[in-house]
């Protein structure tokens, strides 16, 4: 009986983790080549106050997260031109700011919210809600991936030449924007805020070693994700630690190993 | 077939700062005739890459009128292209990004382009392991594949070396003879672009002369921007064929 309950819930996050790694893969690939990664992690925080936001609107929180995720993008795409501070500080007010905000929102919520699980995550937790969730998002990406990858390696290069060779930059990169507001709002559960960017960037800096073309790349992160996401959950029930931090160090013993086989 | 390619009439470009409005370009006018090769000099911070970006219409202009001969094909190499190392791609994986359809006839057309470019060889080499002047054979490559009636090209000398930069203008004049494209670039190397040029906008905000290189190297206003030290505030003469309001 315990274990058949232990293999149900084992296969069920193994099962997310799968549609996790599908999405984040590819994603944290962009991220990287376009030098997004604090941008990821601003967005990540921000999460927080999407799940305040859905609590206290009573509205979906995966609702909720994309649209504060999509607020602090617009946010940061406007103050982008701002000359009297970097682009790199506006990050960190928006990701702190919403940090914060979230947290005191989520303290006056009322709600017997269990904050631990929304900074670092339980993948152990999900329910099949969560798992529909992340295989629609995974769809939605994919097809977005399908639809537009040639504009978006273009834009990628630059995006002046991007916009030459007639690509619609504006709604290409909106786009992006929405799809990883929803990638933020799936990864959250599993993951949790603080600890999300590291699974759309370390899969695929560790998936960087071994790539010749931009495809096998994001495929190389799809199975280095899910097989941080494996090893991290069965580690993670066998040493009874917690499972979005195990996750990550398993995500960070991989990219160890990548770099001790490939070299620097 | 002397219709312009591009005209630009009394164009301004203006963006807001803190203090008030900074103008970029003021009253630019030209004309881009088909076969020619035009070069853009002018100071640093003169609006060179502005109306170059105008041209391309990358940027709208504040005032005045551009017009751009209609199907005009365009290919454009930009200043420098800030590759992350992180993304692996080869020279004919850029190449064939470049083109709209994917078609059989695309692989013997990056053949063609990158032979003609002298950088076949590089053909399956990682774009991160390309030197400046390699890459700056692969972009111009790039820019001919779609069979453009106009390049341009925005300081295709940077990171080259001197005799590097030599070969690459011969190349680019090269390409203009066999395909009779126009070119259009930016420079801020002088001697090299005279002997290439069939025409030279020297620019510094607004046009302070144009014409024909030799017409231009001996005019006033182009001796005191670049052969007496840089000082510019509309205290000097302007040559024939150079009108200010």
């Amino acid at each position: 009986m315990i274990d058949l309950f232990f293999n149900t819930l084992v296969s069920k996050a193994l099962l997310a983790g799968f549609g996790l790694a599908l999405t984040t893969g590819p994603l944290g690939c962009f991220l990287v080549w376009r030098r997004m990664a604090f941008f990821g992690d601003a967005l990540a925080h921000s999460s927080l106050l999407g799940i305040a936001l859905g609590i206290l609107l009573h509205i979906d929180m995966n609702i909720g997260i994309v649209a504060v995720c999509l607020l602090c993008a617009t946010i940061l795409a406007k103050t982008h031109s701002r000359q009297h501070l970097t682009a790199d500080a506006w990050l960190g007010i928006i990701s702190y700011s919403a940090l914060a905000l979230g947290f005191l929102a989520l303290s006056k919520s009322g709600s017997n919210a269990d904050l631990e699980s929304y900074l670092f995550g339980d993948i152990l937790t999900l329910r099949l809600r969560d798992i529909y969730w992340i295989y629609g998002c995974a769809v939605l990406v994919g097809l977005f991936f399908i639809w537009k990858w040639r504009e978006l390696l273009l834009l990628t290069l630059d995006e002046e030449l991007a916009q030459t060779a007639g690509v619609s930059v504006g709604f290409v990169r909106a786009t992006f924007m929405i799809i990883l507001a929803f990638t933020v709002a799936i990864a959250l559960k599993a993951v949790g805020a603080l600890l999300m960017p590291a699974l759309l960037i370390m899969p695929a800096a560790t998936a960087g070693r071994f790539a010749r073309s931009p495809e096998k790349m994001a495929l190389i992160a799809m199975g280095s994700a899910f097989l941080g996401i494996s090893i991290g959950l069965l580690a993670a029930i066998s040493f009874n630690t917690p499972s979005g931090a195990t996750i990550v160090v398993s995500c960070l013993i991989l990219f160890l190993g990548s770099i001790a086989w490939r070299g620097n | 077939m002397n219709t312009p390619l591009i005209i630009a009439d009394h164009i301004w470009v203006q963006v807001p700062t803190p203090g008030g409005v900074k103008v970029i370009l003021e009253d630019v006018s030209l004309s881009l005739m088909p076969g020619k090769i035009m070069t853009l000099i002018g100071p640093n911070g003169a609006g060179k890459t502005t109306l170059l970006k105008v041209m391309l219409n990358l940027i709208p202009v504040s005032r005045g009128k551009l017009t751009r001969k209609s199907g005009l094909k365009i290919g454009y190499m930009p200043q420098k292209l800030d590759i992350n190392p992180t993304l692996p791609m080869t020279v004919e994986r850029l190449l064939s990004l470049g083109t709209p359809e994917r078609t059989s006839k695309i692989q013997s057309q990056i053949d063609n382009c990158l032979k003609e470019v002298g950088a076949f060889a590089l053909k399956h080499s990682r774009l991160t392991v390309l030197s400046g002047g390699e890459m700056q054979r692969v972009m111009l490559a790039r820019a001919l594949l779609i069979s453009p009636d106009l390049l341009v090209l925005d300081e295709p000398m940077q990171g080259v070396d001197v005799l590097g930069q030599e070969e690459l203008y011969q190349l680019i004049a090269k390409i203009r003879d066999n395909r009779g494209c126009s070119v259009l670039l930016v420079s801020h190397d002088l001697h090299l672009v005279m002997a290439a040029s069939d025409e030279v906008v020297c620019l510094n905000t607004h046009v302070c002369c144009s014409g024909h290189p030799s017409k231009v190297s001996v005019d006033p206003s182009y001796q005191k921007l670049f052969v007496a030290p840089y000082k510019h505030d509309h205290d000097h003469l302007h040559a024939g064929g150079c009108v200010h309001d």
